[in-house]
Formats: C-alpha cells, sequence, structure tokens
C-alpha cells in the first residue's frame, strides 16, 4: 500500500510539473462521477506503473548482464525450455492485478450509470441535451425553457441528461463532471452528473461529427440553485419563445452562438422514443417519434 | 449531381492541383523509362505474371513502404496543422479527408501488405516448402490487395477523398452527411483489397498445414509460422464479417437501402459493430506476426532457443479467441449500460495476461543468453519497453467507467500508436532489415540503419507521449484546431517535432537502401546472421524451387541442429522438381476488378455491367485453362545449386 501512495505521488509530481502545476482537467474533478473517474485513472495509473518499472527493471538487468560484449567468446548459451513455476508467477500475478482492476471496473460502472453518488434520494433535474450539425440544444422540460450552446445547472442536484441526436453521432462531454456519452439518432441515451461546485466548465461534442466538429462545443456554468431559479425565472420574462419554425432554422447545419428560449421544442418534436441503457425515470411522451426527427 | 461534376474534386486546394502534375508527370516517366529501356516484357514475364512466392512478398513489400510514405506524408501534414492553435495550415475538411485516408493507408495499405510480405517470403522457406498451397490464387490476392490500393489512392484527384474517419461511423458515412463519392471510394477499395486478405488467408492456413517439411509437427514450428497461422485463421474468421458490412455500407450510399441510416429503421449502432467486430481482431491479424518476428529475432541474437515455447503458442491461441470478445470496448460510451460494459471490460483486460506471459518469454530468451546489438536486435529491445507501455495504457482505456473520459481523446490516440508503432512499425522495420539479406543478398549498412533506430525511438516518444497528457487534459481527437486558450499549444508543437525526427528516420531508410546496394559487400553467405531456423537454410539468392532437397526435420531449430548437433538436413537424393507456371489472368482479372470498382464508385452502371461480366469471363476461362505445371530437371538444379553457391546437398 505505502508502495502504491508513494508511486501516486511520483506520478502526480511528474504530471504536475509537465503541466506547469495546473492540474489536468481530468484530475482537476467538480462532481462526484467524475471524481470517481480520475480515482479509477490514478490508481490504475499506479498499478500499472508498477507493471512497467517491473518490466523496465528485468529488461535492463539482461541488457545489462547478458550481452555478447562482456561474455567470453566460447560461452554457450544454455537450452532453456521453460519451467512451470517461472511461468505459473507470469500468469498469476497479473492475473490477480487483472481481477482486481476488473472488479474495481465493474464496481465502478454500476456508480456512473446510476444516479450520483449522495444524491439518490433526490428528484434528478432533467435535461434534454439533444446535438445538429453542429450545436447543442438544451431542452429543460420542467422549466419549460430552452437553450442553444449554452447550459446552466444547480449545484448539489442529482443532473439526468438524455441524450440525442439531429444526425451524426455525437458524443456529450463535460470532463470534469464526468466521462462522455453518445447522443444519437434513433434512440434516447442517459448521462448521470452532478456538479459539487459552482463555476465554468467547458463541454463539447467528443465525437467526430463532420466539418464543424472542431467548434462543436458549449459553455457549462453550475451555481446555486438560488442562482438557478432566479435565472429560469429571468428567461421565462425575458426571452422569445421557440416555435416550430424557430427550431428548424436552428437545425440547418452550421454554428450558431449561445440562445435562450422559453418553451422546449419536445413538444412540437418529440426525442426517440427507445430509451437506451440504466433509467429509472422513463421519458414522459409515448408518441411515435419518426416524424420527430427527420431533418 | 452531374455526371462529370462527381469527377471534380469538391475541395481544391494548390496542394491537391501540384499532386495532380507529380502524378501526370511520375505515370509519364514510368512509362517512358519502362519503354527507353525496353523492360515492359521483363516487367511482365518476371512480375506481373509471376506465381512465386517470393517475388509475389518483395511486391507486397515495395506497395507497403511506397504506402507508409504516402501515410507518412498525411501525418506530418497533421502533426503541423495541430502544431500551433488556430493555425490555418489545413481547413478542416482537408485535415477530416487527411486523417480518414492517413488511418485507412496505415492500417488496411500499409501494416496488412507488410506482414503479408513477411508471410509469403519467409512461411514457405519456414516450413520447407516450395511455394503456397495455391501460387495463383496468391497473385491474385497480391493484385487484389494492390488496385484496392491504387483506387483508393487516386480519390483525392478524382471525385474526393473520404472524410468520416477511418472508422467511417454511419450515419456520418451516409450520402445524408457525405455526399461526395470519398466514402464510396472507402467502401469499395477496402472491399477488392479485403478479398484479398481473406485468400490470402485461405491460402496461408492450408499452406502451413499441408505443406510442412516430413518431421515438422504443428509444435515443432517456427514460431512466426505459428502467428502467421494464428493470425490468417483470425483473418478467415473476421474478414467476412468486413466483407457483409461494406456491402451494407455500399448499399445504403448507392442503393439507398436503409441498413444504417437513422430513419426508416436503420441502425446506425449496427455499422460500430459489425466494424469493431471485424477491427478489433484486426489489430491482432497486425501484432500477432508482428510477435513472430520478434520472436525469431530474439532468439537468433541471443544465441537462444525460444523460452516457453509452448506457453507463447497457448498465449497466441488465447489472444485470438479474446480478441473476439472484445469489440465493443471501442464504444463503452454509446449506453449498453453497466452490465454489458462490465462484460467487455473484463475480456479486454484478460487480454493482457496472455500478451504478458509473451513479454515475459522474451525477457527469459534472453536470459542467459548472448546478446548481439544488430539493428533487428536493437528494435526488439526497443519494442519490449514501449510497447509494455502501450499494453498497459490498453488496460486503463478496458477500464470501462474511466473509459468515458479517455474515450475520444488524444489519449486514445496516444495508446493505439504506442502499440502499433514499437509493435507493428519496429517489428517490421525488424523483419526488414533481417531478411534482407536472404532477399537481396546484401547487409543494410549497420551504421545508418542503427541512427535510424535511435532517430525513430526518440521521434516516437516525443510524437506521441504528449499526448497522453493533452488527452487527460481534454483535447478531442479529430479537431482540426483548438484555442489558445486551452493551453494544448505547446504539447502539440513537441509531438510536431517528434514527427519531423520520425520523417528524418522514414528518409533514412531510403538512404540506407541507396548506400547499401552501393556499398555492401556481397560474399555474406546464405545465414549472415547465425540463425536457426529452415529459411536460413538455403541458398542466398533463393532458388525458385526453394530447396533443392525437401529438408528433414527434427526440432524446433533445425537449421541450428545441423550445425551444432550433426543433424543431418537433406538426407534424400537429388529429384526433379514440380513447379507452378506463370500465369497472366491474375494481373488481367484484378485490373477488370479495379475497372469495376471505379465504374461503382463513381456509379456507371454500363461499365459495371461489362468489367462484372469480364470478371466472371476470367473465372470461367480459367476453369476450362489445363495447366499441370512444369518440371525442373535434375541437371537444371545442379546448375542452379552452383550458381548460388549451395554446396548443401
Ligand atoms: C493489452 C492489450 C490491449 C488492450 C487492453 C487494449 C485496449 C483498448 C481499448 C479499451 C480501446 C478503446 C478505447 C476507446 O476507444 O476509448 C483500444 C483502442 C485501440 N487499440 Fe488497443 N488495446 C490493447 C492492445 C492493442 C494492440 C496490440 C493494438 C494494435 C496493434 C491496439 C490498437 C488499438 C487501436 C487501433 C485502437 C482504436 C482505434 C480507433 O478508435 O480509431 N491495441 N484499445
Ligand atoms: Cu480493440
Amino acid at each position: 500500500m505505502k508502495m502504491k501512495w508513494a508511486v501516486l505521488t511520483v506520478i502526480l509530481s511528474i504530471v504536475a510539473v509537465l503541466t506547469g502545476c495546473e492540474p489536468l482537467t481530468i484530475f482537476d474533478p467538480k462532481g462526484p462521477q467524475a471524481e470517481r473517474q480520475a480515482n479509477d485513472i490514478l490508481l490504475s495509473i499506479g498499478i500499472m506503473s508498477v507493471v512497467v518499472i517491473v518490466v523496465f527493471a528485468i529488461l535492463i538487468y539482461v541488457l545489462v548482464k547478458f550481452r555478447a560484449s562482456k561474455q567470453s567468446d566460447d560461452y554457450e548459451p544454455p537450452h532453456m525450455e521453460g519451467n512451470p513455476w517461472v511461468e505459473a508467477i507470469c500468469v498469476g500475478i497479473p492475473v490477480i492485478i487483472v481481477a482486481y482492476l476488473s472488479f474495481v471496473s465493474v464496481q465502478s460502472n454500476y456508480i456512473v450509470e446510476s444516479a450520483p453518488k449522495g444524491y439518490e434520494e433526490q428528484e434528478p433535474l432533467v435535461v434534454y441535451a439533444s446535438s445538429s450539425n453542429w450545436k447543442w440544444h438544451f431542452s429543460y422540460p420542467e422549466e419549460n425553457i430552452e437553450t442553444v450552446n449554452y447550459l446552466y445547472i444547480p449545484t448539489d442536484r442529482a443532473l439526468e441528461f438524455k441524450l440525442y441526436s439531429y444526425g451524426p453521432i455525437t458524443s456529450f462531454w463535460i470532463p470534469q463532471l464526468g466521462g462522455q456519452k453518445y447522443a444519437m439518432a434513433d434512440m434516447i441515451t442517459t448521462l448521470h452528473l452532478a456538479a459539487d461546485e459552482s463555476g465554468e466548465f467547458m463541454g463539447r461534442n467528443a465525437n467526430f461529427s463532420g466539418k464543424g466538429f472542431a467548434e462543436n462545443t458549449f459553455n457549462v456554468t453550475a451555481m446555486s440553485q438560488k442562482d438557478f431559479d432566479e435565472w429560469v425565472d429571468e428567461v421565462k420574462e425575458t426571452a422569445d419563445p421557440l416555435t416550430e419554425e424557430t427550431f428548424n432554422k436552428l437545425l440547418k447545419p452550421g454554428h450558431l452562438g449561445q440562445m435562450t428560449f422559453t418553451g422546449t421544442h419536445l413538444e412540437f418534436a418529440p426525442p426517440p422514443e427507445h430509451d437506451h441503457g440504466s433509467s429509472h425515470t422513463e421519458p414522459t411522451e409515448e408518441t411515435d417519434t419518426h416524424d420527430g426527427h427527420e431533418h | 449531381m452531374e455526371f462529370f461534376e462527381r469527377f471534380a474534386v469538391p475541395h481544391p486546394s494548390p496542394a491537391i492541383y501540384a499532386s495532380m502534375v507529380v502524378i501526370g508527370l511520375s505515370v509519364i516517366a514510368i512509362i517512358a523509362g519502362l519503354t527507353y529501356f525496353k523492360k515492359w516484357g521483363y516487367l511482365w514475364r518476371e512480375w506481373l505474371t509471376t506465381v512465386d512466392h517470393k517475388r509475389i512478398g518483395l511486391m507486397y513489400l515495395i506497395s507497403a513502404l511506397l504506402m507508409l510514405f504516402r501515410g507518412g506524408v498525411d501525418a506530418i501534414m497533421m502533426r503541423a496543422q495541430l502544431s500551433a492553435p488556430d493555425n490555418k495550415l489545413l481547413d478542416a475538411q482537408h485535415y477530416n479527408e487527411i486523417f480518414t485516408t492517413h488511418g485507412v493507408v496505415m492500417i488496411i495499405f500499409m501494416a496488412m501488405p507488410f506482414i503479408f510480405a513477411f508471410m509469403n517470403y519467409v512461411v514457405p522457406l519456414q516450413i520447407g516448402a516450395r511455394d503456397v498451397a495455391f501460387p495463383r490464387l496468391n497473385a491474385i490476392s497480391f493484385w487484389l490487395f494492390f488496385m484496392g490500393a491504387m483506387l483508393f489512392n487516386i480519390s483525392f484527384v478524382l471525385g474526393g477523398s473520404p472524410d468520416a474517419g477511418w472508422t467511417s461511423y454511419f450515419p456520418l458515412a451516409g450520402t445524408e452527411f457525405s455526399e461526395s463519392v470519398g466514402t464510396n471510394y472507402y467502401m469499395i477499395a477496402i472491399q477488392i483489397s479485403g478479398l484479398g486478405s481473406l485468400m490470402t488467408g485461405i491460402n496461408m492456413i492450408t499452406t502451413i498445414i499441408k505443406m510442412r517439411a516430413p518431421g515438422m509437427t504443428l509444435m515443432k514450428m517456427p514460431m512466426f509460422t505459428w502467428s502467421t497461422l494464428v493470425a490468417n485463421l483470425i483473418i478467415v474468421t473476421v474478414f467476412p464479417v468486413l466483407t457483409v458490412a461494406l456491402t451494407m455500407g455500399t448499399m445504403d450510399r448507392l442503393f439507398a437501402t436503409n441498413f444504417f441510416t437513422s430513419t426508416n429503421g436503420g441502425m446506425d449502432m449496427l455499422w460500430a459493430n459489425l466494424f469493431w467486430v471485424w477491427g478489433h481482431p484486426e489489430v491482432y491479424i497486425l501484432i500477432l506476426p508482428a510477435f513472430g518476428i520478434y520472436s525469431e529475432i530474439i532468439s537468433t541474437f541471443s544465441s537462444k532457443n525460444l523460452y516457453g515455447y509452448k506457453s507463447m503458442v497457448a498465449s497466441m491461441v488465447i489472444i485470438s479467441v479474446l480478441s473476439c470478445l472484445v469489440w465493443a470496448h471501442h464504444f463503452f460510451t454509446m449506453g449498453q449500460g453497466a452490465a454489458a460494459n462490465s462484460f467487455f471490460s473484463i475480456t479486454t483486460m484478460a487480454i493482457a495476461v496472455p500478451t504478458g506471459v509473451k513479454i515475459f518469454n522474451w525477457l527469459f530468451t534472453m536470459w542467459k543468453g548472448k546478446i548481439r546489438f544488430t539493428v533487428p536486435m536493437l528494435y526488439s529491445v526497443g519494442f519490449i519497453p514501449l510497447f509494455t507501455i502501450g499494453g498497459v495504457t490498453g488496460v486503463m482505456l478496458a477500464m470501462s467507467a474511466a473509459d468515458y473520459q479517455y474515450h475520444n481523446t488524444m489519449f486514445l490516440v496516444a495508446h493505439f500508436h504506442n502499440t502499433i508503432i514499437p509493435g507493428v512499425v519496429f517489428a517490421m522495420l525488424a523483419g526488414l532489415t533481417y531478411y534482407w539479406p536472404k532477399m537481396f543478398g546484401f547487409m543494410l549498412n549497420e551504421r545508418i540503419g542503427k541512427w535510424t533506430f535511435w532517430l525513430l525511438s526518440i521521434g516516437f516518444v516525443l510524437a506521441f507521449f504528449p499526448m497522453y497528457i493533452t488527452g487527460l487534459d481534454g483535447q478531442a481527437r479529430r479537431m482540426y484546431t483548438y484555442s489558445e486558450a486551452t493551453g494544448f499549444g505547446a504539447l502539440n508543437m513537441l509531438s510536431f517535432v517528434g514527427a519531423g525526427i520520425m520523417a528524418i528516420a522514414f528518409a533514412l531508410i531510403v538512404y540506407n537502401v541507396y548506400y547499401s546496394i552501393r556499398y555492401s559487400p556481397r560474399n555474406i553467405g546464405s545465414d549472415p546472421w547465425d540463425a536457426r531456423t529452415l529459411e536460413w537454410a538455403t541458398n542466398t539468392p533463393v532458388p525458385e524451387y526453394n530447396f533443392a532437397v525437401t529438408p528433414q526435420v527434427n526440432s524446433i531449430q533445425p537449421f541450428w541442429d545441423s550445425k551444432k548437433k550433426g543433424h543431418v538436413l537433406f538426407p534424400a537424393k537429388l529429384d526433379k522438381i514440380h513447379m507452378p507456371n506463370n500465369s497472366g489472368m491474375p494481373f488481367i482479372l484484378c485490373s477488370i476488378f479495379f475497372v469495376w470498382g471505379f465504374s461503382f464508385v463513381f456509379a456507371i452502371w454500363p461499365l459495371v455491367i461489362l468489367s462484372t461480366i469480364g470478371i466472371f469471363a476470367c473465372l470461367a476461362l480459367r476453369s476450362f485453362e489445363k495447366d499441370h505445371g512444369r518440371y525442373i530437371s535434375v541437371e537444371e538444379i545442379i546448375e542452379t545449386e552452383e550458381k548460388t553457391g549451395g554446396a548443401k546437398l
């Protein structure tokens, strides 16, 4: 155990030095899911470093000790068939490592696929996040508002993103809150996140989707529930309503700045019906969706 | 689109016009040169119609090297574009085309023919055979690959290159989002050369099962032959999946079917699954023969037998089975839920165990050995630490929950280059240097070779290790640019420098060939490395019949035993040798395939029908042809043996 932490510290300090002391985005989590993932990553870096060091050590020893230039001319290397014990060790230790990592991996799978730790009891805030070339549309069905290319979220609240796409497969990713998940045209996927701290985060589409992919980003702002509610009220007072006509215009390929609307497109353009993945809260719409995502 | 518009490059640039001129001029130069030096007949007799596995191997080798440079130019352009934030060297469309063709060219048209080159050249020699089981089919395989590669490579001057990534995910790759003919090229060029790979698979398996020298039981086969057998078993298992997927993709694009579309019941996820059911085993098709080459080299230059032969074989067989059970790790993030991800996470990590066994066996092979640091050995000992890093990052990626963060980032890009470059590319260069004297009768220069190795290794580390860091910092892959504020600039510049150093190393390889042709001594005998397996027991240059007398095998390293323990390799007496005749049919058939592919890409239906008829006509002609091969007489054999310095009768 001591060894593990020593290695971890060494690695973290190398990483820190290499990046001018600012932690890498992945190692600067602001929510429980991202934190779990960062811990898994650090754990695997630690264990894997031990593996790498062992291999390097044996290799260096062998290369130094058994080089031809250090041996007499008449040295004849022995014939070695292989030794069951040695080979059992070479299988056994990796098996133990892999078994341990598999255990952690399975545990983490169930954690990141359900409501974030500490937020299980709460009613989550549901946001429908849909992509179109090369934008993101965020619909807040309960609040009945919609934004384009920016996302406001309350802190200390479970967030449930319902992902789908009006085009190529994209991947919804806010690294500091948690890992990504695909958004596809024929079904909904669910991503569970939560933010522990307020602040501004980078969000983007991580999956290549054509010409405008590089700029397919959005801003995420996490704020207290109170500020969030105020923002919702303000939007309701000031923003224009989202009509079907406007929405169809928004879907046209290209880039848009940030936009805000009252109402959501879910009413006239319901999301695909098939819910894929591990969600407890089924989408309420039961309408035929095939004409829902024509483009 | 109007008919002729399809041929125009949809998004031209001066560089593309320049390439058109260069391609045009080189074609004219080649034709003029062949005519001037009266080499047409030679080319036709000795190469285009050959069915000799060694010549076919060499043609694979040359094609692979050419494609390495084509893919390398793509790579340098990408690294240059990313070397600084907001760079304007390439626009998004060009960048997308370049990374797509880079991936396809490197995997399908560089790495595959490179391993086929060694399989073709070495395996029959290693098992003491005179050729592969189906020599003419072998020629067809090569020409199918070659025509597929050529078809793919003309895309950037005729109609535009594919731009949906080498993974070509639908619906992005469908007609709705990829209108130009680019993705048609992808579907059809890979299809044509994939058919060739499938045939090679059948051919190699048959050769190894049926044509081993007397005494060579399965468990006495050299490790490279074992790795070839396993890799080809994977080929015949998974290439049909690719064939089907590409056919469905072609139908979607040309006949408006809806296999992968997002409407009318199409399933974009079906493509992703089919692609990776082939795609993951494909990376093991590449790495297993590489492992085989390393095994031969490490054993030779440690002057020791391979440690743990049985566990080496067992681990390859286990890897081949597992490799077909892990495909979904390429899309942990598609929402299949915790249970499915857990399954694929565990199977993926399990592959690390047999891979680790192999690493340890190589280390123990060197243990108590007498290690000679020749160029092939340098690549092999460089491979061990670098590939270990690639392997352990693979295990990290296999932690599916964590993969939600790595996926689609530069971390992933670093991982797979970290396995493919030290794993496959180093093995190919090691094999090239190792087998060069057998192929051409002289050595490559050692000093230049060592420089190449060091530059390549240093360049590699500089180019790819920074990507682990930028990946963890949130740099997504396949972005044609990034802003200053992201802070990715410095490390990307470092990558560019590394890529530049690698480019110098590759240029040095060309220089080395030139230098060695001019200055290397030619009197090196047939066993310059003091090797252990049968391919070194023949003469250099290798006569077309390989072995005047079929060798008798007693162990895993019969040639070594004949040198050290007085094992008699060639007990039998000379007899006439039966050999297959050359044939122009494979070349003609595959040229028609090229026309067929081209007319499919541009939907020129009359030509499609004509060339389809042509293909079937060739097949029909072949079935009515009577060709029983020919015999080489004993006198001829004796004459050849004396000329090639073979006193080993
Ligand atoms: C210990 C063995 C290995 C493990 C556990 C492993 C694991 C993985 C995983 C989990 C991914 C998917 C990551 C993602 O998309 O997020 C991946 C991608 C990849 N790996 Fe490996 N890998 C191993 C060895 C290799 C080898 C030997 C090669 C090639 C010779 C290779 C080539 C690739 C390629 C080409 C990709 C991704 C291609 C793409 O998405 O464009 N890997 N690997
Ligand atoms: Cu894979």
